[in-house]
């Protein structure tokens, strides 16, 4: 009995993410975005009535067929007393269009369309791309308030508040959830794709130091561009590009984080941990991202990732350095003018690379001090470490300022031993 | 830029490749890719009767592919690269050779 009851508690928070996101996608295209609110009571009362029931008579044999029995019931249910109450008091309240009841289905081709349909209902531009990922963290993955304000190290009021007003815009907005059309995709596939980017990017580079919300965010950033990949109005060069990114990102996951849970930099990692069949599904899809001519940001970051995942050799940082000069013509940042200077000290030496990252010199970015701390290491170690000390005082992260405190120890040991 | 065509050659009619053989094949491709340099991933070509005929003179027409020599022509892909040196370069590194293939460089012919 007891272990019946374990296996509850650990079934039911994995079914409650997976199947609670689809299920809410499936009802709310069935009720239109306006009512969204309608469909998440209905998954969350299916899901409540699941945990009393099968306290006392046990999980049933196929989980996932019960909530959907149980939440088809509860819509017919619904339309039941939507009816009564508005042939008894009708014209007293305007309730809005809700569509009459047909036969809905929670079938697997079904519930792939509504979820994709609720991923470009999500990524609506008139929300910051902040609010967006906080929406889709909450509406298409499942997460709740406190696990997504875990997740951006902010207060919990913080992210209702954010999802309260981005709740507000979805609803009002006029998307079409039954007929996701080609017209729809085109004019939001890109605010889709910058999305899920930035949603990966969240975990990948995460300010919170909890793996596994790391973990979990970049694998529900891969999960929803793979729902983009098999439908074939969304399956494009970029969005494979994008998924191979993901791919060869995650496959280093595992190797970045010690098990005291500091993080170990790329050169030190263990390669052995290096996730081999994510990195061989990154190639699969970077192959089909370049069919076509179309080159976007996501095909060079994917291109850059795939060396990061080959054995060093002199053509290697050559490859990722003209890479990068193409990223810079496309997008030209900060970030990415560092990572190209780091690309450049592995072809032509550190010394020109500092004179390079020099030219730069963007006030206050603790990336350029981590930088030039690094460059400077071989050569002038007084001026490596005060540039990670520079660093450190510029950075909010706990896991950045550990791998910058350590490097200064092991500078401060080499410079004492010689 | 030029372009040339690598064209794939084997000699096992039989040949089937197994899951890993078609990872590796995609691994070499991706290399490619990484690069810039995939112009066209081609096509495998199938050499099982009834998915290969040749056509001669006189509506002469046999089964299979033309195999006069030993190989048969199992692919091809286009790649773009400076010099055909660098193309050949790019040939060595696949998996073919393994199985006793082996791959014709070919410059495309550009008419500008």
């Amino acid at each position: 009995m007891e272990e019946e009851a374990n296996s509850l508690q650990e079934l039911l928070p994995h079914l409650f993410r997976q199947e609670y996101a689809k299920m809410t996608a499936v009802l709310c295209r069935h009720f239109g975005l306006k009512h969204i609110e309608i469909a998440e009571d209905i998954a969350s009362e299916t899901f409540l009535k699941a945990s009393e029931n099968w306290a006392i008579n046990g999980i049933p044999k196929k989980p996932a067929a019960w909530l959907y029995t149980v939440a088809r019931n509860k819509t017919k249910d619904y339309f039941k007393h939507l009816s009564i109450f508005e042939s008894q008091i009708k014209n007293e309240l305007s309730t809005g269009k809700i569509q009459e009841e047909q036969q809905f289905e929670f079938d697997n081709q079904h519930i792939a369309d509504s979820q994709l349909a609720m991923i470009f209902a999500v990524c609506n531009p008139a929300n910051s791309a902040e609010a967006q990922i906080c929406l889709a963290l909450q509406i298409l993955c499942g997460f709740s308030v406190e696990e997504i304000a875990n997740a951006f190290l902010a207060k919990p009021e913080t992210i209702k508040k954010r999802l309260l007003r981005a709740r507000t815009n979805l609803r009002n907005d006029s998307f079409q959830l039954n007929s996701l059309t080609e017209t729809d995709i085109k004019s939001r596939v890109e605010t889709v794709l910058k999305t899920l980017y930035l949603l990966f990017n969240e975990g990948y580079f995460s300010k919170t130091n909890n793996q596994l919300i790391r973990k979990e965010l970049c694998s529900e950033a891969v999960r929803l561009t793979l729902m983009l990949i098999e439908n074939p109005l969304t399956n494009t060069p970029k969005s494979n590009a994008l998924l191979a990114l993901m791919c060869f990102q995650s496959s280093r996951l595992d190797a970045r984080i010690n098990n005291k849970g500091e993080a170990i930099v790329y050169e030190q990692q263990d390669k052995k941990l290096w996730d081999k069949s994510l990195m061989e599904r990154g190639n699969y899809y970077l192959v089909n991202a370049f069919d076509g001519n179309e080159i976007s940001k996501y095909h060079l970051e994917a291109g850059i990732a795939y060396w990061h995942t080959t054995p060093d050799d002199e053509s290697k940082w050559q490859h990722i350095l003209q890479l990068y000069d193409q990223l810079m013509l496309m997008e030209s940042s900060p970030v990415i003018a560092l990572n190209r200077i780091f690309a450049f000290a592995k072809v032509y030496g550190n010394e020109k690379a500092i004179s390079e990252a020099e030219k730069l010199n963007p006030n206050e970015s603790n990336y350029y001090h981590q930088l030039l701390g690094y460059l400077y290491a071989d050569q002038d170690i007084e001026k490596a470490i005060s540039h990670y000390g520079q660093a450190i005082k510029l950075t909010k992260s706990k896991t950045e300022k550990q791998t910058l405190t350590k490097e200064i120890e092991r500078l401060y040991n080499k410079k004492t031993s010689h | 830029m030029k372009e040339f065509a690598l064209i794939f050659r084997i000699n096992d009619i039989n040949f089937k490749p197994s899951p890993e053989q078609m990872q590796e094949r995609m691994n070499w491709l991706a290399g490619i890719v990484a690069q810039n340099k995939l112009v066209d991933k081609g096509n495998t070509l199938l050499p099982i009767p009834g998915s290969a005929m040749s056509v001669h003179a006189d509506n002469v027409v046999t089964d299979g592919p033309y195999t006069e020599i030993k190989e048969f022509i199992s692919g091809y892909i286009i790649v773009k690269t400076d010099t055909i040196e660098e193309a050949v370069e790019l040939a060595k590194s696949n998996p073919i050779f393994k199985i006793g293939g082996n791959i014709e460089v070919r410059e495309l012919l550009k008419l500008s």
